[in-house]
């Protein structure tokens, strides 16, 4: 079980340090700034063993999160917690900052004390943990809401607090996808996956039954042989995608998903993420990069990149950038686009290119001109791949919401008084083209 | 270095400084850096000259960034091209990049090489000085063999400056540490050792580095120095500490260059002029004096200073080793410097004492402070002054003072550090050894050391012991006796009981009178340790039950009892278990006698070096053993009854050093001698086998005895009858071989020529020649009658394998050989592979009618295709290990059937074919033979030991080969050979 949890800022001081157990003493939070933090080769493993202790780190922006343990902890799950706590953290007093973290570390000595009990994962759910562990000042809560307090956290539904009212019943449920590739120069896709969210945002009264529904290929299947066809179905290229894996948020009742294959659950209140999926399989990739690079003698590089988007050409893609690695030793560039703004980086040795907004089914190109520095190095420049960033409004996954019906049938609203709204967000993971 | 003036700030260099400084993160930091890079680059890029000033400010952030841990690919030509400028700081900076980031591009090299041919050869003492300061800090071996050449003529150049002098000798210094075989002084070494004259003490100071190191590789070229360097020291002795102004430290006149010209004197014997050493002495002694006046400062530094001269002029006179006086004066210094407050001086002052006290003038003046030292021994709080104070106790003990340094070692073992408790273990028992006046002391020390550290009591430690009192008949009764009595202590220590076991069960009897140590007590004693004790002591033990045996019939039963039981004969380690079943079976099964024997008491030990001196050689430093005594030592490891493995030439310890068992036997009854061969009956007629006795000694051969009745009864008609009844049974097939060819053939194994057969009517004689896998064979037929031998025929025939194992031509012989004449057949051998038999040889002929008909076997054995072999003792036992499998090895006991002369064992070891070799084997009784058998199919590396036992006129002889037929046979063959 987690030994213990420091919070360092980028110097490798120490701003939280909380110990759990016994085994950790306090020069295991030196051991992992000397080690880590101010490692003079840079680590990029989260996991570092340093003498027979275990550190998990993530970091944040400048923030180093460290978890640490001395037995044989299941990684995933010290990771999980970790993501965990900078959502509690996040919810409760915005960006993970030096500041913040200097500001509210009262606030972060409680909840670390909540959430992490001997070193075990509690109830990390932050609806839950704001009913108790509040930021505004103390205030005696009377014995009503203390029981009630009680019942609902050790409760069966511990993270849904009951008596909960408004007035608009509405559900915000967005996907949000980031699409991973690696292509070869000839334009053979060497590795490529999405991995996605589904992330809900609830403004429901009572304790609502939710019933989620998407265009998962064992389900359309099911349906398909009991004879009910799926109209949306049809009107798409793709019928239904194939998921290889997911996981669930606690709401959701997975003996009934074994089963059934149906997705229910009562929802949290506020913004949580209601599953985690990955697929491999009928990627639809929104961009295609056509790279040229050519050696113009010792001391020249001619490289001409073009970018094709690949999608209706009613979408429109944002925020899209190329990024075209320069060699070490090169002494000056020159860059032509047709579209956007381009620019050469000397700090991150790459030519960086912008555009705002790009339809689909169109095509840019660049082209530039490298000076290079005639080196005594006989080394050969590596070529690092040509990456890109965008964002894309579908979901390059194929994936659909086909239903979200929510039951309360002790109130008295249906599922045709929620408003809910939908939105399909595709980003770029790490999507790169070998040049 | 001057300071870079204001206007020469590189405000670009300090902005990017302060910009890496400030960054937030590593990646924020190497973002900066790959812009600076870039940004130096595109102003490298060489569109447009740069100027000196831009281009320092470059080159220094390239270095920067270097010195950061970033590789630096480029920049090279910028920064050879600023040596070449005129501005101190830009030919600075780029000397700087140049022995930074030196590069091995040949290109470059030729550039810099000639950058610094410009610097030396300019009157500027600055940029002189830049260059060869260049040169020093590269130190390649490129760089000595441009300016190996160059640097000694600027040194002893008159109108060099004193800085450039300074700077050219350390430069030379280094250069000649990095390839001495480059730096060449030749005609300079003169002019080198006239630097010390120098008006200019920093000139004396660098150059007195270059001449040590110089001197100590030939000292005949610099021996000029010494009077020069007893000068210059007595001048700065002298000297009152106002006259050196800029050298003076603390009040201390130049104290380096007083430390470095000492050190000097060091590497070189007492001067022999009488001048120079009385100055010489004179300066010694006004160091000593000044030690002893008042401190003129309280400052740390000044004693430091005044310290290391003295600790320095003490080494000298220590080196000198000529000067009682001065000797004994150091000694009482150092005295005062043992109680001294400063740790670092006791030290020190211990360790010179260490020195001192090996010198024959001082011995006693250091034995002075024996009390200081045992009390330092005692009181001190660091641990390395207290192993110092140790050595000084090994160090000043002699046979005066040799009882109570041991005492209060020993008093202090109790207490001492774990982390040199084994050394002084090491001491105490050496110096119990030497010094030891009676013997009973000497038992008593040791027996003590075991009970206070056994632990560290390593095994040479009591192997001695067990040595000495075998080989002291005064001692042993009372070693037997405080043995026994230390053994009844409730928990004594397992070397106490290896000891313990050893002696008692040689010298048990000596105390068995008493009855409170009768022979069951001291049974029962040794017995109740057993339990507690690990293997290899059990097995010891063993053996000194087996022992007792011998000693007192009366414990017989109860010991018998003991083997028996479950634990012992039954025991799941083998040697133990062997141990027990070989002693019960001894014990039952041989009489009295041949128990008294076995079970001799060993015999003493050979004088030699004591083995616990190596040990502590060892401890001190490897390179102080010789590979020799590792050797011993290794293989001393290897037993586990330290003592026997000096007396293998005795008869019961016929583990040998060498045995491959680890645990050898201690009392060699590992394997019981087989029943002797049965004398030989038909070899008496034969000639003598030592005698080299050739071809033609026939007259010999005829005044022996009449052939033995064996012999005629095999033919069939005796010589006498042939002539009266006529042949006519006689079978036309060969007859089978004459019983007695065995012997004829083991009679040739050591040698090739000789006479194989003779009867009243035939001899033959033998002459053969081998070389490789290839034989040549020449037979004699003599016809000794004086009638014709008609239809002569020989055919030598392989029997069985052994045709597919040796390939024999044979060319026939006349039919007819005339009354006294003789014949000769060639047969031609080759050894195709190794074989067993020997082939067979049928001679048929007609003796006045009679049908004659015999078999013999050629005397063809394996070892007649040896090479022989010489190597090493090393390369001996490592191919001895290699040859361990236990069927390549083949070993015999045996009774020896002729006298053991020396002589005669070489000569027939010779006669083998084997190479003999000389001072492999420890033992110099003992016999080692290398060969390598030459057959077609392949060869066959073997290896021979023999190991005579004088006393019990027994041999023990081992052979190890790659190919176990092959050691096999070689041992049957050579069993009866001596």
């Amino acid at each position: 079980m987690i030994g213990g949890l420091f919070i360092y800022n980028h110097k490798g001081e120490v701003l939280i340090s909380r110990v759990y157990r016994d085994d950790i003493g306090r020069n295991a939070v030196d051991a992992f700034r000397v080690n880590v933090i101010h490692a003079r080769q840079q680590v990029r493993s989260p996991v570092t063993n340093i003498a027979r202790t275990s550190f998990f780190h993530v970091k944040r922006s400048n923030i180093w999160l460290a978890a640490v343990t001395k037995q044989n902890v299941n990684a995933a799950m010290v990771f999980e917690f970790l993501y965990k706590m900078c959502d509690v953290m996040t919810a409760y007093f915005g960006k993970i900052s030096e500041e913040n973290i200097k500001n509210n570390f009262v606030l972060i000595y409680e909840l670390l004390d909540e959430i992490l009990d001997f070193g075990y994962p509690q109830n990390s759910e932050t609806g839950a943990l704001k009913t108790f562990i509040t930021q505004q000042g103390i205030k005696s809560q009377t014995k009503e809401e203390q029981s009630q307090i009680t019942s609902q956290v050790t409760g069966q539904i511990g993270w849904r607090r009951e008596g909960i009212k408004y007035r608009r019943n509405e559900l915000f449920l967005d996907v949000l996808e980031s699409v991973n590739l690696l292509m070869s120069p000839q334009g053979q896709v060497l590795s490529a996956h999405v991995s996605g969210r589904v992330v809900m945002k609830s403004y429901l009264s009572g304790m609502p039954e939710c019933k989620f529904g998407m265009n998962d290929k064992i389900v359309i299947d099911k349906q398909g042989k009991g004879g009910t066809t799926d109209d949306s179905g049809k009107s798409s290229g793709k019928q239904s995608i194939a998921i290889d894996d997911c996981t669930f948020h606690q709401c959701v009742r997975l003996s009934k998903f074994d089963s059934e294959r149906s997705i229910s659950f009562i929802p949290p209140d506020g913004e949580y993420e209601l599953m985690r999926y990955r697929t491999t399989k009928d990627i639809i990739l929104p961009f295609r990069v056509i790279p040229l690079v050519r050696e113009v003698g010792r001391t020249k590089l001619e490289v001409k990149v073009v970018i094709k988007s690949n999608f209706k050409p009613s979408l429109l893609a944002q925020k899209i950038e190329v990024r075209i690695p320069t060699p070490l030793n090169t002494s000056g560039v020159q860059v032509i686009c047709m579209k956007g703004k381009a620019k050469y980086k000397a700090s991150e040795n790459a030519i960086v290119w912008k555009i705002k907004r790009m339809a689909g089914m169109k095509e840019s190109q660049i082209s530039a001109e490298i000076e290079l520095l005639p080196t005594n190095d006989k080394k050969k420049w590596a070529r690092p791949p040509i990456s890109m960033n965008f964002e894309v409004p579908f979901a390059p996954s194929g994936l659909k919401v086909r239903y979200l019906k929510v039951f309360e049938p002790k109130l008295n609203y249906s599922d045709h008084d929620v408003i809910k709204w939908v939105r399909y967000i595709g980003r770029s993971g790490i999507y790169e083209t070998r040049c | 270095m001057p300071a870079v003036s204001k206007g020469d700030g590189m405000r670009g260099l300090a902005v990017f400084i302060s910009d890496i400084r400030n960054c937030k993160s590593k990646e924020a930091e190497i973002k900066r850096i790959n812009k600076e890079l870039a940004n130096i680059r595109s102003k490298f890029k060489g569109d447009k000259a740069l100027d000196g000033y831009s281009k320092k400010k470059y080159v220094c952030k390239l270095l920067f960034i270097f010195l950061l841990g970033h590789d630096i690919d480029f920049g090279h030509m910028e920064a050879v091209n600023l040596l070449s400028s005129n501005k101190y700081t830009e030919k600075q900076i780029g000397y700087l990049f140049i022995s930074v980031l030196v590069n091995s591009n040949s290109e470059l090299i030729r550039l810099i090489n000639n950058a610094i041919k410009n610097d030396l050869s300019s009157r500027n003492p600055t940029f002189m000085c830049l260059a060869l300061h260049c040169i020093a800090n590269v130190g390649s071996r490129e760089m000595a063999e441009a300016f190996a050449g160059e640097i000694p003529r600027i040194l002893v150049a008159g109108d060099t400056m004193d800085s450039v002098k300074q700077s050219a000798a350390l430069c030379l210094l280094r250069l000649y540490k990095t390839s001495p075989d480059l730096v060449l002084m030749g005609e300079w070494t003169s002019r080198v050792v006239h630097l010390l004259n120098d008006q200019h003490m920093g000139v004396v100071t660098a150059a007195i580095s270059l001449i040590t190191c110089l001197s100590q590789k030939n000292p005949d070229e610099f021996k000029t120095c010494v009077s020069l360097a007893v000068s210059r020291l007595s001048r700065i002795v002298s000297s009152a500490s106002t006259d050196l102004q800029d050298y003076t430290y603390y009040f201390v006149p130049a104290p380096w260059l007083s430390c470095k010209l000492l050190r000097l004197l060091q590497c070189y014997p007492p001067p022999e002029d009488g001048a120079v050493k009385g100055r010489l002495v004179e300066c010694l002694e006004t160091i000593l004096n000044k030690a002893q006046e008042p401190p003129k400062s309280k400052k740390v530094q000044h004693s430091n200073a005044k310290n290391a001269i003295l600790f320095e002029a003490i080494s000298l006179i220590i080196h000198y080793d000529s000067e009682p006086n001065l000797l004994v004066r150091a000694c009482n210094q150092l005295g005062q410097f043992l109680q001294h407050r400063e740790t670092n001086l006791r030290y020190l002052a211990l360790e010179s004492m260490c020195t001192l006290a090996s010198s024959e003038f001082s011995h006693e003046a250091v034995k002075t402070h024996i009390e200081t030292v045992i009390n330092a021994l005692k009181t001190e709080r660091d641990v390395s002054v207290r192993q110092r104070a140790a050595d000084l106790l090994y160090a000043m003990c002699d046979r005066s003072n040799a009882k109570q340094i041991v005492a209060e070692m020993l008093s202090y073992l109790e207490t001492a550090d774990y982390s040199i408790r084994e050394e002084m273990v090491l001491k105490v028992a050496i110096l119990a050894e030497k010094y030891a006046v009676d013997y009973s002391w000497y038992v008593d020390t040791i027996l003590n050391l075991i009970r206070i550290a056994g632990d560290y009591v390593s095994e040479e430690v009591w192997y001695r012991v067990i040595q000495i009192v075998i080989n002291r008949d005064d001692v042993q009764g009372y070693a037997a006796k405080t043995v026994f009595e230390a053994l009844q202590a409730p928990a004594c220590h397992e070397n106490m009981v290896k000891v313990g076991g050893y002696i008692l069960g040689e010298f048990g009897n000596l105390i068995a009178g008493d009855p409170r140590s009768s022979p069951l007590v001291q049974f029962n004693l040794l017995h109740s340790k057993f339990h507690l004790c690990s293997v290899p002591t059990r097995a010891l033990l063993l053996s000194a039950y087996i022992k007792f045996i011998n000693l007192f019939p009366e414990t017989k039963s109860t010991i018998q009892e003991v083997l028996r039981s479950d634990s012992q004969i039954r025991n799941s380690d083998v040697e133990l278990q062997q141990r027990a079943v070989e002693y019960l079976k001894l014990s039952s099964i041989a009489s009295t006698d041949v128990l008294a024997t076995v079970l001799e008491e060993m015999p003493p030990f050979p004088e030699r070096e004591s083995s616990i001196l190596a040990k502590l050689k060892k401890k001190k430093g490897p390179g102080a053993v010789s590979v020799n005594e590792l050797e011993e030592g290794k293989r001393e490891g290897e037993l586990n009854g330290g003592g026997e493995r000096s007396g293998d030439n005795s008869a019961i310890a016929a583990s040998n050093a060498s045995t491959p068992s680890p645990s050898a036997d201690l009392l060699g009854l590992r394997t019981v001698p087989p029943v002797a061969a049965a004398a030989p009956s038909a070899g008496s007629l034969l000639v003598d086998v030592f005698s080299e006795a050739g071809v033609n000694d026939d007259g010999f051969l005829r005044d022996l005895e009449p052939p033995t009745e064996s012999s005629d009864s095999l033919l069939a008609e005796g010589p006498g009858d042939s002539d009266s009844a006529p042949p006519s049974v006689v079978s036309e097939d060969p007859a089978p071989p004459l019983p007695e060819s065995n012997e004829l053939l083991n009679k040739f194994v050591c040698k090739n020529n000789g006479v194989l057969f003779e009867n009243q009517l035939l001899q033959i004689g033998i002459k053969s020649e081998y070389r490789q896998n290839l034989g040549r064979m020449y037979l004699f037929y003599g016809n000794k009658t004086s009638v014709q031998f008609v239809t002569f025929t020989t055919t030598v025939s392989c029997p069985g394998e052994l045709q597919s194992q040796l390939n024999v031509q044979t060319k026939q012989v006349e039919p007819l050989i005339e009354g006294g004449a003789q014949v000769q057949q060639v047969i031609n051998i080759e050894c195709l592979t190794d074989f067993c038999d020997a082939p067979l040889l049928n001679i048929k002929f007609r003796y006045g009618g009679a049908l004659q008909n015999l078999s013999l076997k050629l005397p063809v054995t394996i070892n007649k295709f040896f090479q022989p072999t010489e190597m090493a003792s090393h390369d001996f036992f490592q191919r001895w290990k290699q040859l361990s499998q236990p069927q390549q090895e083949a070993q015999k006991i045996f009774k020896a059937n002729h006298a053991m002369d020396t002589e005669v064992l070489k000569a027939k070891l010779l006669g083998l074919g084997m190479a003999l070799l000389e001072n492999v084997d420890p033992n110099p009784e003992n016999f080692v033979c290398a060969g390598v058998i030459q057959t077609k199919a392949q060869q066959v590396g073997s290896l021979l030991r023999l190991e005579p036992n004088a006393q019990a006129q027994m041999y023990r002889l081992t052979v190890r080969s790659s190919k176990d037929t092959v050691s096999k046979r070689l041992c049957e063959l050579l069993a009866e050979q001596f």
